[in-house]
C-alpha cells in the first residue's frame, strides 16, 4: 500500500519538477513547484517524519513558493525567457547530470551499507524531537530564530525603498 | 729611502684613483700639478733606488718587497711582490723620468681640452701599470701590468672618442694586442704546468734545472715573444701603432715611443735566462727585429703625416732593440731602449709643438720654413734627429753601435747588414722630416697666421730631453775607450752576466766607421732630395710609381689583414647574431613572454562573468571531489 | 515496505534535475527556484537516512534547513527585485559584471 502511494507521490514530484524545467512561463514554473513540494511533503510523511512533512507543506509550499509568486506578480518579473537553446550546453549538462547521478547513487548505497533494516526507534516521535531541539540543539534553534529576524529586517531594508530613491 | 721603492708604482696609482673619482671637480692647475708631482715623487724614489743599487756594485740581488699574498690554488701560490734589480731600476728611472717630463708637457698641450682631468687620470693610471709591469717579481703580476698598459693605451688612443677614427684606432690597438696576449697567456700556462712557480728567478733557472725541456723552452720563449710583437709593434702585429697616432701627441710620446712599446723588450731581457738557453727562439727574436727594422723604415720614407713617420720609426727602432736581445746582447738592447726613450719622445713632443703652433696641422706637405718661427722647437728637433740617425757622439750613435757590433761579433752578418741598411733609411727619413717641416718656404695654410713658439711647460721638457738625447750616450762607451768605460753594461751585468764577445779594436773601429758612414749617407741623400733639388722626390715617385704606391699603401698589410681575418670574423659574428642571438636567445625570451601572455589570455576565458559558467565550475569540482571520495 | 534506497534514488534524481534546471534556465528567478529544488532533494536524503539509520538528528537538520531556506528565499528575492529595478532585466547572461 505504502509502496503505491510512494510511487504515485514520487512520480508526481518528479513530473512536476520536469514540467517546471520545460515550462516557458515563470508563473507556471512556480505553480509546478508548489505541486512538487506538496508531494514531497507527502513523501516525508511516508518516512515517519510527520513534523517535517507538515513543516514542508506549510513553509515551503505554502510560504516560500507563495513569496515567489508574489514576486512574479507584483514586480512584473514576468519576462518570459526561453530556456537554453544551444545544443552543446544541453548535451553537456545532461552528461554531467548523469555522471553526478551515478556518483550520488553510489554514495548513497555506500551510506546504506551499514544500515540495518528499516528499524526505526522513537525517531519519528515529535515529543522526542522537541526534547532534542530544546536540549542538544538549543543554540542552533535560538540562532535560527535570530536569523529569521535578520532576514526579515534585511528584506525590508533592501527592497523597501521606492524606485528612484 | 731605497727601501721605499715599492711606493714607486703606488704613488701614481693613488693619484690616478683620486683623479678618476674627483678630477672633474678639481681645478685644472691642481689636476695637472697633482699628476705631475705624483710621478715626480716616483722619479725621486727611482733615482734613490738606482743609486743604491749602483753603489752596491755588480752581483747585487736587488730589492724585494712582498705586499700581500694573492693566489693560492692547489700547489701554486703567488703574492703581489715587487722586485727591483738593475734592469728594473733602469726601466723605472726611464719610465718615471720621461713620464714626468711628459706630464709637464701635457699641462701645456692639453690646457684647453675639455676632458682635462680624465686625461691626467689615465696618464697616471698608465704610469702605475707600467711600473707594476717593470717591478713585478713574477710573470703573472707582470701580465697584470701588461694588460693594464694595454687598457690605458686603448683609453688614451681613443681619448677623443667622439672622432670615429680615434675610436676605431683604440679598438684596433686593443684587439691586435689581445691576439699577442693570447699567445702570452698560453706561454704562462706552459710555465705554470712545467715549472709550477711563476717568479722570474724560477723561470730563468728552469732551462738549467731541467724543469723545462729544450723544446718547451723554445716554445714558451716564442709564445711570449709573440705577445711581445703585439705590445711592441713588431711584425706581424705592428699594424695598430700607426693608427694609434690618433691620440694626443704626448700620449704618442709616452706610450708609443718611450714606455709601453718597449715592454716587450723589457720582457725578453727579464727572461734572458730563457732566451739565452734557446738558440732558435733567439734567432726568431733577432730576425723579426731585423726585418721589422728595415720593413718599417721603408714605409717611413714616404709618409706625409708628421706623426706617422715617427710611428714607423718607432717600430723600426724597436726592431733594433730586439736585434740586440736576439744576439744575446741584452745590455745593448736595453741601452738603445733608454736612448730611444729620450730622443723618440723628444721627437714626438717637438712634433707636437709644431702641430700645436700650426693649430692642428699634421701634414708635412703643408709645413715648411718653420725654422725661424719656432726657435726652440727647431734646434731640439735637430738634436733628436741627429741622435736617432746615429751621428757620432750623440746617444743614438753609441747605443745603435753597441747593437750592431754585438750582431757582427756574434756572427750574424746578415742581420748586421739589415741593421746597416736600416741606419741609412733612418737618416734619410728623419732628415726628410726636418727639411720638409723647417726649411723651404712656408707652405702652411693660412700663411698669414701668427705662428708662435710653445709655452714654457712644453719647451722646458723639450730642452731637457734634448740634453739627455745628446749626452746619455756617454754612459755606455764602447770598448776601445777602455774596459771600465761601459758603465751601463757593467751596471746590468748583475742581471745578465758579463758581456760575451770581444772584438779586435780594429774591427770595432771599422764597424763604427761603417755605421757612421751609413748614417751620413742617409742624411746626405735626404739633403739632395729635399734641399738641393726638391723636384727629385716627385720625379722618383713618378719613375718608381709602383714601389712608391706600395710603400705609401703600407704594403697593403692592413687591407690583407682586413680581408683575411677581420671581414670573415665579422661576417661569422653577424651570422651568429642573426641565427643564434636573434632567433634562439631572443626567441626563448620572447617565447616565454608570449607563453605567459597566452596562458593569461587562456585563463581569461574562464572569467566570463556569467554566473552559470561559474556554477558549472562548481559542479565539476563537486563531481571530481565526490568521485575522489568514492574511489 | 518501501526500501530506503528508493528514497535516496529519488533524492538523487531530484537533485540532478535541480542542477539541470539551473543550467537550462536563463533568468534569475527560475534559477533560484531550481536551487530550492536542490535543497529539498537534500532534505529528502536526510530523512531517508534518518529512517534507515535510526537516528533522530536527521529530522532536526531538516527542520533547520527548511527554516534557513525560508530566510534565504526572502533575502534572495529582495536582491532579485533590486537587480531588476537597477538593470531592468533579470536575464543572467546580461549580468556580467564579474567578467575578468
Amino acid at each position: 500500500m505504502a509502496l503505491i502511494i510512494f510511487i504515485i507521490l514520487s512520480a508526481l514530484c518528479a513530473g512536476a519538477v520536469a514540467a517546471m524545467i520545460v515550462s516557458h512561463n515563470q508563473a507556471h514554473s512556480a505553480l509546478f513547484l508548489v505541486l512538487a513540494f506538496s508531494s514531497l511533503g507527502g513523501i516525508f510523511g511516508l518516512l515517519d517524519a510527520p513534523f517535517a512533512a507538515v513543516a514542508q507543506v506549510l513553509v515551503y509550499a505554502g510560504a516560500i513558493m507563495v513569496l515567489f509568486l508574489f514576486a512574479i506578480m507584483m514586480f512584473n518579473l514576468r519576462l518570459p525567457q526561453a530556456p537554453e537553446k544551444k545544443r552543446l550546453r544541453i548535451v553537456l549538462t545532461a552528461a554531467l547530470g548523469v555522471i553526478l547521478l551515478a556518483e550520488l547513487v553510489l554514495a548513497g548505497s555506500r551510506a546504506l551499507r551499514g544500515a540495518g533494516p528499516r528499524a526505526l526507534s522513537a525517531a519519528g516521535d515529535i515529543a522526542h524531537l522537541g526534547r532534542l531541539l530544546f536540549s542538544d540543539y538549543l543554540y542552533a534553534l535560538e540562532i535560527t530564530s535570530l536569523l529569521i529576524l535578520a532576514a526579515l529586517v534585511g528584506a525590508l531594508a533592501l527592497a523597501g525603498k521606492k524606485e528612484g530613491e | 729611502m731605497a727601501g721605499y721603492f715599492w711606493l714607486i708604482p703606488l704613488l701614481p696609482g693613488a693619484s690616478a684613483l683620486v683623479l678618476l673619482l674627483f678630477g672633474r671637480r678639481l681645478p685644472r692647475a691642481w689636476v695637472a700639478g697633482q699628476a705631475s708631482v705624483a710621478v715626480f715623487l716616483s722619479v725621486i724614489l727611482s733615482k734613490a733606488a738606482f743609486l743604491h743599487l749602483a753603489g752596491r756594485g755588480a752581483g747585487a740581488a736587488g730589492l724585494e718587497k712582498t705586499l700581500f699574498p694573492w693566489i693560492a690554488s692547489g700547489s701554486f701560490s703567488t703574492s703581489i711582490a715587487f722586485h727591483l734589480d738593475a734592469l728594473s731600476a733602469v726601466m723605472a728611472v726611464v719610465v718615471t723620468g720621461v713620464g714626468f717630463l711628459i706630464h709637464v708637457y701635457s699641462a701645456g698641450y692639453m690646457a684647453e681640452d675639455r676632458d682635462h682631468s680624465r686625461y691626467f687620470a689615465f696618464l697616471n693610471l698608465f704610469t702605475f701599470f707600467m711600473l707594476v709591469l717593470v717591478m713585478a717579481s713574477d710573470i703573472v703580476l707582470m701580465f697584470v701590468g701588461w694588460e693594464g698598459v694595454g687598457l690605458c693605451s686603448y683609453l688614451l688612443i681613443g681619448f677623443w672618442f667622439e672622432r670615429p677614427a680615434s675610436a676605431k684606432a683604440g679598438m684596433k690597438a686593443f684587439i691586435v694586442n689581445r691576439i699577442g696576449d693570447a699567445a702570452f697567456i698560453v706561454g704562462i700556462l706552459f710555465i705554470l704546468a712545467n715549472v709550477g712557480n711563476t717568479s722570474f728567478a724560477a723561470i730563468n733557472a728552469a732551462p738549467r734545472s731541467g724543469l723545462l725541456s729544450p723544446g718547451l723552452v723554445t716554445l714558451v720563449a716564442i709564445l711570449l715573444f709573440v705577445g711581445a710583437t703585439g705590445k711592441s709593434a713588431q711584425i706581424p702585429l705592428y699594424v695598430w701603432l700607426p693608427d694609434a697616432m690618433e691620440g694626443p701627441t704626448p700620449v704618442s710620446a709616452l706610450i708609443h715611443a718611450a714606455t709601453m712599446v718597449t715592454a716587450g723588450v723589457y720582457m725578453v731581457c727579464r727572461l734572458s735566462g730563457l732566451y739565452a738557453a734557446s738558440v732558435p727562439a733567439s734567432s726568431v727574436v733577432a730576425w723579426v727585429g731585423g726585418i721589422t727594422a728595415v720593413f718599417a723604415a721603408t714605409m717611413a720614407l714616404v709618409q706625409n703625416d708628421i706623426k706617422r713617420v715617427l710611428a714607423y720609426s718607432t717600430i723600426s727602432q724597436i726592431g733594433y732593440m730586439f736585434i740586440g736581445c736576439g744576439v744575446g746582447a741584452y745590455a745593448a738592447g736595453m741601452f738603445h731602449l733608454v736612448t730611444h726613450a729620450f730622443f723618440k719622445s723628444l721627437l714626438f713632443l717637438a712634433a707636437g709643438s709644431v702641430i700645436h703652433a700650426l693649430g692642428g696641422e699634421q701634414d708635412m706637405r703643408r709645413m715648411g720654413g718653420l725654422r725661424k718661427s719656432l726657435p726652440v722647437t727647431y734646434p731640439v728637433f735637430l738634436v733628436g734627429a741627429l741622435a736617432i740617425s746615429g751621428v757620432p757622439f750623440l746617444s743614438g750613435f753609441f747605443s745603435k753601435d753597441a747593437i750592431l757590433t754585438s750582431a757582427f761579433a756574434g756572427g750574424h752578418f746578415m742581420i748586421y747588414g739589415l741593421g746597416l741598411i736600416g741606419a741609412i733609411l733612418t737618416g734619410f727619413y728623419i732628415f726628410r722630416m726636418i727639411y720638409m717641416t723647417f726649411y723651404g718656404e712656408t707652405r702652411a695654410v693660412p700663411p698669414g697666421r701668427h705662428i708662435h713658439e710653445a709655452p714654457w711647460t712644453m719647451t722646458v721638457p723639450l730642452v731637457i730631453l734634448a740634453a739627455f738625447s745628446a749626452l746619455a750616450g756617454f754612459i755606455g762607451l764602447p770598448v776601445f775607450f777602455g774596459e771600465r768605460a761601459n758603465l751601463f753594461g757593467r751596471f746590468l751585468e748583475a742581471v745578465f752576466g758579463p758581456a760575451s764577445h770581444q772584438l779586435a779594436s780594429s774591427t770595432e773601429a771599422a764597424l763604427v766607421v761603417a755605421a757612421t758612414v751609413s748614417a751620413l749617407a742617409g742624411i746626405g741623400l735626404a739633403f739632395v732630395f729635399y734641399r738641393r733639388s726638391p723636384e727629385t722626390p716627385v720625379q722618383m715617385a713618378h719613375r718608381f710609381s709602383g714601389i712608391y704606391r706600395l710603400l705609401l699603401g703600407k704594403y697593403y698589410v692592413d687591407e690583407a689583414y682586413d680581408a683575411v681575418f677581420v671581414r670573415p670574423i665579422l661576417r661569422g659574428a653577424e651570422r651568429i647574431y642573426e641565427n643564434f642571438d636573434l632567433k634562439v636567445v631572443d626567441g626563448v625570451l620572447n617565447g616565454s613572454a608570449t607563453a605567459a601572455s597566452l596562458a593569461g589570455k587562456g585563463l581569461n576565458a574562464l572569467q566570463s562573468g556569467l554566473v552559470r559558467d561559474y556554477a558549472l565550475a562548481f559542479l565539476l569540482g563537486a563531481m571530481l571531489f565526490l568521485g575522489f571520495l568514492l574511489i | 515496505m518501501i526500501p530506503p534506497a528508493a528514497f535516496l534514488v529519488l533524492a538523487a534524481v531530484l537533485f540532478v534535475m535541480g542542477i539541470i534546471a539551473f543550467f537550462v534556465k536563463r533568468d534569475l528567478l527560475t534559477q533560484f527556484m531550481a536551487v530550492e529544488v536542490m535543497l529539498n532533494a537534500g532534505n529528502l536524503a536526510f530523512l531517508a537516512l534518518t529512517k534507515a539509520l535510526g537516528k533522530a538528528e536527521g529530522q532536526t537538520v531538516v527542520l533547520f534547513v527548511i527554516t534557513v531556506a525560508a530566510a534565504e528565499a526572502v533575502i534572495g528575492l529582495a536582491i532579485i527585485v533590486l537587480v531588476f529595478r537597477q538593470r531592468k532585466s533579470i536575464r543572467t547572461d546580461e549580468l556580467k559584471d564579474l567578467k575578468g
